[in-house]
């Protein structure tokens, strides 16, 4: 029996904010002395209390509309109970039921389009790191990452294998990126990815009456690794007319498998309530404006527009438009370029072959070396050489008075060699085989 | 008045709170007792009534995106009983099968 | 001389140079060592750390400092964090537990210079009307130690009765401040919800709680209420609106008041309690104020809305106590914190939510909204505090719902957010102490301090004090 894979996403990008959620606290934690970056209220110490980080909500925002989400016009925060060591107040505040952000939508390369559920506004937990002091089995806990601001986006079931996952996550990323709200590392935990993912017969309607969460799928590299495996179990146990047990399950990287998690927590009953610290937002049609008009072009426009402005193929497009940086440098630079009789084609492929530093590079200056190496590139090292002997031997007074000390002949005999490759040569290359030789 | 039924090992272990035997059977009754008071809500019309779970009526309260000091570690760890390398200790959490 | 000093009479003898700080705060240190083998109401005593603060303020006042609470000894109940001062909420789960930040309220009395003399007892995590649902024990009510002081802030209004410091400051959730106030014959008062920050004290329900000051005069409150009012950045439900002078209206003419009373609110009443607060509403009467009849909604629908509501945020705003990163673990939780915890797990599980929390949110709007039209008709609401007076000690036993049933007049203001003040009004036949409310709008404060000074000052039961 063939089976056709049903797989949602949530993904949970950390916001580069300078402070934490709902407290002051510096959200520059990755890599720091643990418990360096904590309050009483992330915390949770008895009588603190939450404030909302204005900008975080703003790029939660940002992020959805990127998203082609509708923005609510009320939302709030809610409560969601429940007990973990890495959760201090025993609640997390997130949105339930009006979140920021709904009814989105992202068109993948295929054409194929992943409906967004949401995106919603919630805070970070503490890091637990699983450890054994004195042959006890234990968990450390770091509190430097609870109350991080952090974006859920949750997709519907839409995804049917793991390469169209692979390709939304990078667009994830990438729009993340670009509008400069995260680096969205998977590695460091940036971005997190929880997949749900079942199977349902082929040509059948509806859901499977199961699915199977699967965690700590950490880097990108482990994307379609696990949710292969995954699909393939399930397909095992489906095919021996069982169903599979819905459940939470973790890649393991070293064994190359998803294996059950149980936790000692309690079954999922998250009594959500709204959050009576928090009064609720209402966010005007000025103020979504606003934040749209703030939003750089996105990254699948970009994309576009580099194919069909400068006649770009999709895979120089694709390679230029990957990094903001890259892009808005290879936009200023394609534009100048007009003015020097450099067509926008080599200036994309000068930067995709000798990946210049951008950073230290100015447009300008890349345009002077695409412009230099046009007179270069096509000239050999020995037809150089054979070239620059004949025009010394062809001009010996030439010679002689460069000899004699008048240095500047030399610019004459380079004119002679230029002229003789009909510009196929780079100037100050002929200059240094024409000293060379003149030794 | 309907009739309450409270499962108390089940409320116990959402509430995480550890019940001696002896206490279960109290604590039934008594929080059966409280539900049945309140379920005089019942005879309160609210078909049109939207809830109230804030009293001020204030909208988009938020601060400004800055960071300021943090408790030192020592400050952070001071009440924890069992605290490790600047961690704060806790019994293993997670098994594996 | 020294005998129940209010804020104004220590200031002068402070000012004067009459009297010291350290000497003043020496004075209610002994006291309180001589009378708290009786009453109980403390949970901590700072003499230490009193007797620095009395100095600096010494100091200060030598310099010619002048602030609001300089070197005046008050007391603070035990669910204000107060740094590197034991904080318990009189719970056996935070015995030890040292904080390492002030409450915001806590922080404007020490910038004002107060010296405080210690914590006080209280109903643990503020659950309940009689300070014996405390790990700690329970305290007993000045005028009676056979009686309950109330609760929870049973600790600061004994305090106060008993002039074991000048002025103490409570909260309020449903009655905390009010209840007491009128177990203990002395002046409560709970301010608008979000009128003073509730950062830095423990959480009991969260969209109720209210901070107040609890003293032996009006004027002392309005005094106190300048002090703690205002916007708060560390609390994002406090108000923006601009503080008043509390003090200013306090002499106000009240001849075009209307004062709204519901019979609903005295039918549930002992005799005695009934008929001081007629007698005590008589008095405005003669003072110029129009009574008029209105109709409230029955408080008996506020006690299942509060209970709810309370307990479902109290289910939450417990949950952080693990034993992890401080205090002891849930198991040192007392029965009562139990039964709330657990009342409100179930109110909020999943199948629950509508027919239980929802319901009591959607209620709590009409409650809300039955005031309203009330204020349309009237200016304030006077009623009893209490159906009692103090009860004898062990009545809160057994009752899952003791602390309602003696809330049960200043629940409906609560749950609606609005500012009361308790007055003493009268002394019942057992000599136990009466009290009077006085509601009205949000941000009413001027007014009910207002009417609650004018009744005061053309009566004496302010300057009964317990025997003791």
């Amino acid at each position: 029996m063939k089976y056709t894979p049903v797989i949602g996403l949530e993904v949970h990008i950390e916001l580069y904010t300078k402070s934490k959620m709902f407290c002051s606290c510096s959200a520059d934690y990755f890599g720091k002395e643990p418990n360096t970056h904590t309050c009483p209220v992330c915390l949770g110490l008895p009588g603190a209390l939450p404030v909302p980080n204005k900008k975080a909500i703003e790029w939660c925002m940002a992020i959805g509309l990127a998203l082609n989400c509708e923005i609510s016009e009320f939302s709030k925060f809610d409560r969601k109970n429940y007990f973990y060591p890495d959760l201090p107040k025993g609640y997390q505040i997130s949105q339930y039921d009006q979140p920021f952000c709904k009814k989105g939508q992202v068109t993948l390369s295929s054409g194929k389009k992943i409906r967004i559920t949401r995106a919603h506004m919630e805070e970070d937990t503490a890091k637990l790191t699983h450890a054994k002091v004195d042959g006890k089995n234990v968990s450390l806990i770091d509190f430097n990452r609870s109350g991080i601001p952090l974006v859920e986006i949750v997709t519907e079931p839409d995804f049917e294998n793991a390469k169209d996952v692979v390709e939304y996550l990078k667009l994830l990323q990438q729009t993340a990126r670009y509008l400069g709200v995260s680096k969205a590392d998977m590695e460091k935990g940036d971005m997190r990815l929880e997949p749900n993912i079942s199977l349902k017969k082929e040509g059948s309607s509806g859901l499977p009456n199961y699915k199977v969460e699967v965690k700590n799928i950490n880097s990108f590299r482990f994307v379609e690794k696990a949710i292969n495996f995954e699909l393939e179990r399930q397909e095992k146990i489906l095919e021996e007319g069982e169903t599979p047990k819905q459940e939470t399950r973790g890649w393991n990287e070293s064994k190359q498998a998803t294996i059950s998690q149980r936790s000692k927590e309690e079954a999922h009953d998250y009594r959500y309530f709204p959050e009576p610290d928090i009064p609720p937002v209402r966010t005007g049609r000025d103020e979504i404006a606003e934040i749209k008009s703030t939003l750089p072009e996105l990254p699948q426009e970009r994309l576009k527009r580099f194919q069909t402005l400068y006649s770009l193929s999709s895979y120089d497009a694709e390679i230029l438009a990957r990094e903001k940086e890259t892009a808005d440098f290879f936009d200023q630079a394609a534009k100048d370029a007009k003015l020097h009789n450099v067509s926008p084609k080599q200036i994309a492929n000068f930067i995709i072959n000798k990946k210049p530093d951008i950073e230290k590079t100015l447009p300008a200056e890349l345009i002077q070396s695409v412009i230099s190496q046009k007179t270069s590139a096509t000239i050999s090292q020995s037809d150089l050489e054979e070239l620059v002997k004949e025009i010394l031997s062809e001009n010996p007074d030439i010679v002689a008075d460069y000899k004699k000390g008048k240095t500047n002949s030399i610019q004459v005999l380079i004119g002679k060699v230029m002229q003789k490759t009909k510009g196929q040569a780079n100037a100050s290359e002929v200059k240094t085989e024409l000293e060379n030789l003149l030794k | 008045m309907s009739k309450v039924t409270l499962d108390i090992d089940h409320v116990a272990r959402l509430a995480n709170i550890p019940l001696q035997s002896n206490e279960k059977s109290t604590f039934s009754k008594q929080l059966e007792e409280t539900l049945i008071y309140v379920e005089k809500l019942e005879e309160v019309e609210t078909k049109n009534t939207e809830p109230t779970s804030q009293v001020t009526n204030l909208e988009n309260v938020t601060r400004e995106d800055v960071a300021s000091p943090s408790l030192t570690q020592e400050e952070a760890l001071q009440n924890s009983k069992s605290t490790y390398n600047g961690f704060i200790l806790t019994n293993a959490i997670l098994e594996e099968q | 001389m020294l005998n129940n000093l209010t804020i104004a009479q220590a200031k002068k003898l402070l000012d004067q140079k009459k009297l010291s700080s350290s000497e003043l705060t020496k004075f209610y240190l002994d006291r309180i060592k001589k009378l708290e083998p009786k009453i109980s109401a403390f949970v901590t005593i700072t003499d230490k750390e009193a007797l620095k603060q009395a100095e600096k303020a010494d100091k200060l006042i030598s310099q010619g400092a002048k602030k609001l609470l300089l070197g005046i000894p008050i007391s603070i109940k035990d669910n204000f964090n107060t740094k590197g001062v034991q904080t318990t909420a009189s719970s056996k789960v935070l015995e030890g537990y040292i904080p390492p930040y002030d409450a915001t309220v806590v922080n404007l009395l020490k910038e004002e210079g107060a010296v405080i003399v210690g914590k006080t007892n209280m109903d643990a995590w503020a659950h309940g009307s009689s300070t014996e649902t405390s790990d700690f024990g329970s305290t007993k009510n000045p005028w009676n130690i056979k009686r309950l002081p109330g609760g929870s802030s049973g600790g600061s209004t004994a305090s106060v009765a008993a002039d074991e410091v000048v002025i103490s400051i409570g909260s309020e959730t449903a009655g905390s401040i009010r209840q007491p106030a009128a177990w203990c014959g002395v002046v409560g008062l709970k301010p608008t919800y979000g009128r003073v920050s509730r950062y830095g004290v423990i959480a009991m329900g969260s969209s109720l709680d209210s901070p107040g000051p609890i003293t032996k005069t009006v004027e002392e409150s309005a005094f106190v209420l300048n002090i703690l009012a205002g916007q708060d950045k560390f609390d994002a439900t406090t108000s923006p609106k601009n503080v008043e002078d509390y003090t200013k209206n306090l002499n106000q003419k009240i001849s075009d008041l209307k004062i709204g009373i519901s019979k609903r609110y005295f039918d549930q009443c002992e005799k005695d309690v009934k008929d001081s607060v007629m007698q005590a509403i008589k008095v405005l009467e003669k003072l110029g104020a129009k009574i008029i009849e209105i109709d409230l909604f029955d408080p008996q629908y506020a006690i299942a809305v509060y209970t709810i509501i309370q307990r479902a945020e109290v289910s939450s705003n417990l949950a952080r106590y693990d034993g992890i990163r401080y205090g002891n673990g849930r198991d040192k939780f007392g029965e009562e914190a139990k039964r709330r915890i657990m009342l409100g797990t179930y109110a909020l599980s999943a199948g629950y939510y509508d027919q239980y929390y929802n319901k009591a949110q959607k209620v709590r709007t009409l409650i809300i909204n039955d005031f309203k039209k009330a204020f349309s008709q009237v200016d304030v609401i006077i009623g009893p505090t209490s159906p009692s007076t103090a009860l004898p000690l062990g009545a809160s036993k057994g009752h899952p719902m003791f602390g309602e049933m003696a809330d049960v007049l200043v629940e409906p203001s609560s749950i609606a957010g609005l500012p009361g003040i308790n007055v003493p009004c009268g002394l019942s036949s057992e000599n136990l102490p009466i009290g009077m409310q006085i509601i009205g709008p949000q941000f009413s404060e001027s007014l009910i301090l207002n009417v609650a000074n004018q009744f005061e000052k053309n009566t004496d039961f302010h300057k009964a004090s317990p025997n003791i």
